[in-house]
């Protein structure tokens, strides 16, 4: 059925639909409309969830660590700082496997304090063992959600999910949004089975320490969790499109790539706006294409690598900086290192840190850089401050 | 009532020999029965019982982090309501992690009102890092971050009170006690289990490692802790104090005297001003617990 719902809103409805048993979350804007509309159907007995108002970040993941730990279903929504401050326990949630689910409404990092877009806050997680994708859009946002508990889930995985999307461009804006049937989505998504749990029938002990001896392996198993995730997440993605009529098969999606000989690479609602400039610069003849990456962890480096494999160019917009690198932006290097030696230019730009307005404009003042081979840089300074 | 013949942690951990804490894990479970699931911080229970693959746990164990037992317990808690379960919650909790690095945690889990048990095995120091103060330290304590010197005469705070903290959140149980006295342990925290709400169990537990005394005499430690008043085990019940162990009171120095940890109150003669400061804290503690026999 297609609503116009807010992005918060819509997520909300994922979450509902996708029957968490337990609910662990901390308000921080701009993720708050989501939990307080889970907390609205809590209250209404549309959800049949306990949800937990706790009193920090860090508690908030903690107990959902717990509870999925007791093997429940769990879900949890943060930001920026929040996300932060919960750093520690996200590295303990994977390394512990637990498949938790959790909302990012991407925020910039302070300081300064921004309340506002970018994905530094997720990025800087990026080796924390959590599964990441970046939705460009709500529909996008609220299918993502439900893809995400079918593959955390899946015993060839168990690792928990960032399901990001950006602040506001999302969470706060209206859209038309197929929501899906609650059996349609039972049917996708079946009740969560945990390997293990606690449970005073059968006891066991979790969370045990490793010594030299043990450690590495349980890093490297985790690693090979997130290889199998690749190939879940494609046959979930599959079937969710056979299902519902919108494909996830493939963790990036091109948007004009076949002839391109300039290629644009972002993740998020970014996306939207560089469609719309590319095509504008197609009018004008420029064979400029766009990849969009969904799937940041495990990071598509073959499928990167295949769809740029024609491209002479390629500049990567960067919502985060990796302070102190060459590149500058985290995600440029990692789609230079999947290219590898092909001769294929790769660039990053720094653009719209703390919510700087993006306009196709500057997408295509990017692309003429880009032409000039100009880049690795921070894109749309104001000069005039520095 | 649970049965207290199983021992539910098992022989063979790594604990130090006359460790108090191991002594403290018997007796929790002892009281809390098979039903149990434990959530642990990170700490010296956590690392001499459980090395990776083996645990002296038969109940179901988990630990996470250092300082985040209470928001774990609060996980499981609400999933095993949400799933129609009845198992007892317990944190299984350091000083360290609680008085210090786990207050957040803690404070939001008892605000919360979750039915889940927290017993911090308090034996008055970071031990498992090498005896560095935390707010469980007693004044005067020589440790390896309140060092004595030219300067100091060891940690210069006296220990937080973290009962009447908790309490003030409105646990509906809170109780002190010591390993010296087994079967109090053992009937407090059957008591906190099977009290709805969160409740609180602070069980002094020397450390012979870190105190500085031979290890055969842990249980003379704890009971000259409650013997002079330094420690004092009461039960609390919605905030009023309901039952106090009363005792014919020694002077501090007996307990003193005896650790390392406070020798240098002793070196080369007695410190009389220091030790006074010393037993009007075990003074303070008798006047507002009531704990002197009276004969």
């Amino acid at each position: 059925m297609k609503v116009i719902l807010e992005g918060s809103h819509a997520i909300a409805e994922a979450v509902r639909l996708s029957k968490p048993d337990v609910i662990s979350a901390y308000p921080i804007t701009p993720q708050t409309h989501i939990v307080e509309r889970l907390a609205e159907m809590v209250a209404d007995g549309d959800l049949d969830a306990e949800y937990i108002c706790v009193e920090s970040e860090f508690s908030a993941l903690s107990a959902c660590l717990g509870a999925s730990a007791a093997g429940s279903r769990v879900y949890s929504a943060t930001s920026s700082q929040g996300l932060l401050f919960m750093a520690e326990v996200c590295f303990n949630v994977a390394g512990m496997r637990q498949p938790i689910v959790m909302s990012i409404a991407n925020r910039a990092i302070s300081a300064p304090l921004s309340i506002w877009n970018d994905q530094q806050d997720s990025i800087a997680l990026r080796d924390s063992g959590w599964i990441q994708v970046y939705a460009e859009d709500v529909q996008e946002t609220f299918d993502l959600h439900l893809l995400a508990y079918r593959v955390a889930e899946d015993h060839r995985v168990l690792l928990p999910v960032f399901v990001c999307f950006d602040g506001y461009y999302i969470s706060h804006t209206y859209e038309p949004v197929d929501i899906l049937d609650i059996d349609e989505v039972n049917a996708f998504i079946p009740p969560y089975e945990p390997v293990n749990k606690l449970d005073a029938s059968n006891p066991l002990s979790m969370g045990m320490y490793a010594t030299p001896e043990y450690y590495m392996e349980f890093r490297y198993e985790i690693d090979k969790a997130m290889e199998n995730a690749a190939l879940v997440i494609k046959e979930a993605g599959s079937e969710f499109g056979k299902r519902f009529g919108r494909d996830y098969s493939k963790h990036v999606e091109s948007y004009f790539l076949e002839d391109a000989e300039i290629a644009l690479v972002a993740m998020g609602s970014v996306c939207g706006t560089i469609k719309d400039a590319i095509d504008l610069m197609r009018k004008d003849g420029k064979k400029v294409g766009l990849l969009k990456i969904r799937t940041f962890r495990p990071f598509p480096a073959t499928e990167i690598k295949e769809a740029l494999k024609d491209v002479t160019k390629v500049g990567v917009l960067e919502k985060n900086v990796s302070l102190g690198t060459r590149m500058k932006g985290a995600v440029g290097l990692e789609v230079k290192d999947a290219i590898g030696n092909s001769g294929i230019e790769v660039m990053s730009y720094v653009t719209g840190l703390g919510g700087r307005d993006i306009k196709i404009e500057d997408i295509i003042r990017m692309t003429e850089s880009l032409e000039n081979g100009i880049g690795d840089c921070f894109f749309g300074l104001r000069e005039e401050l520095l | 009532m649970a049965d207290r013949s199983l021992e539910l942690v098992d022989c063979g951990h790594r604990a130090c020999g006359g460790c108090g804490p191991a002594f403290a894990a018997r007796l929790i479970l002892k009281g809390s029965g098979s039903n149990s699931i434990v959530c642990a911080a990170t700490g010296c229970m956590e690392v001499f019982s459980t090395p990776y693959p083996q645990t002296a746990w038969k109940v179901p164990w988990i630990h996470s982090l250092f300082q985040n037992a209470a928001a774990v317990a609060s996980g499981v808690e609400s999933a095993l309501k949400h799933q129609g379960r009845d198992e007892h919650v317990l944190c299984i909790c350091g000083d360290g992690s609680t008085f210090d690095i786990g207050m957040l945690c803690i404070s939001g889990a008892f605000e919360r009102g979750h039915n889940i048990t927290y017993i911090c095995y308090d034996n008055e120091a970071y031990m498992n890092t090498g005896i560095q103060r935390s707010g469980a330290t007693p004044f005067d304590a020589n440790t390896t971050t309140s060092p004595v010197g030219k300067n100091s005469l060891g940690n210069s705070r006296p220990k937080k009170d973290l009962p009447r903290i908790l309490a003030a959140h409105g646990a509906p149980y809170v109780a002190t006690c010591s390993i010296a006295y087994p079967n109090d342990v053992i009937k407090k925290v059957e008591r906190a289990v099977n009290t709805q709400g969160p409740c609180y169990i602070q069980i002094h537990t020397p450390c012979c490692t870190g105190w500085g005394y031979d290890g055969s005499r842990t249980i003379e430690m704890g009971k000259l802790a409650i013997e002079t008043g330094l420690f004092v085990s009461f039960e609390m019940v919605n905030g009023k104090i309901e039952k106090v162990k009363k005792v014919k009171r020694k002077p501090v120095e007996e307990y003193l005297k005896e650790q390392k940890r406070f020798s240098h109150l002793f070196k080369p003669k007695p410190n009389l001003e220091e030790i006074a400061k010393i037993q009007a804290i075990a003074d303070a503690n008798a006047e507002i617990y009531g704990i002197d026999l009276k004969i």
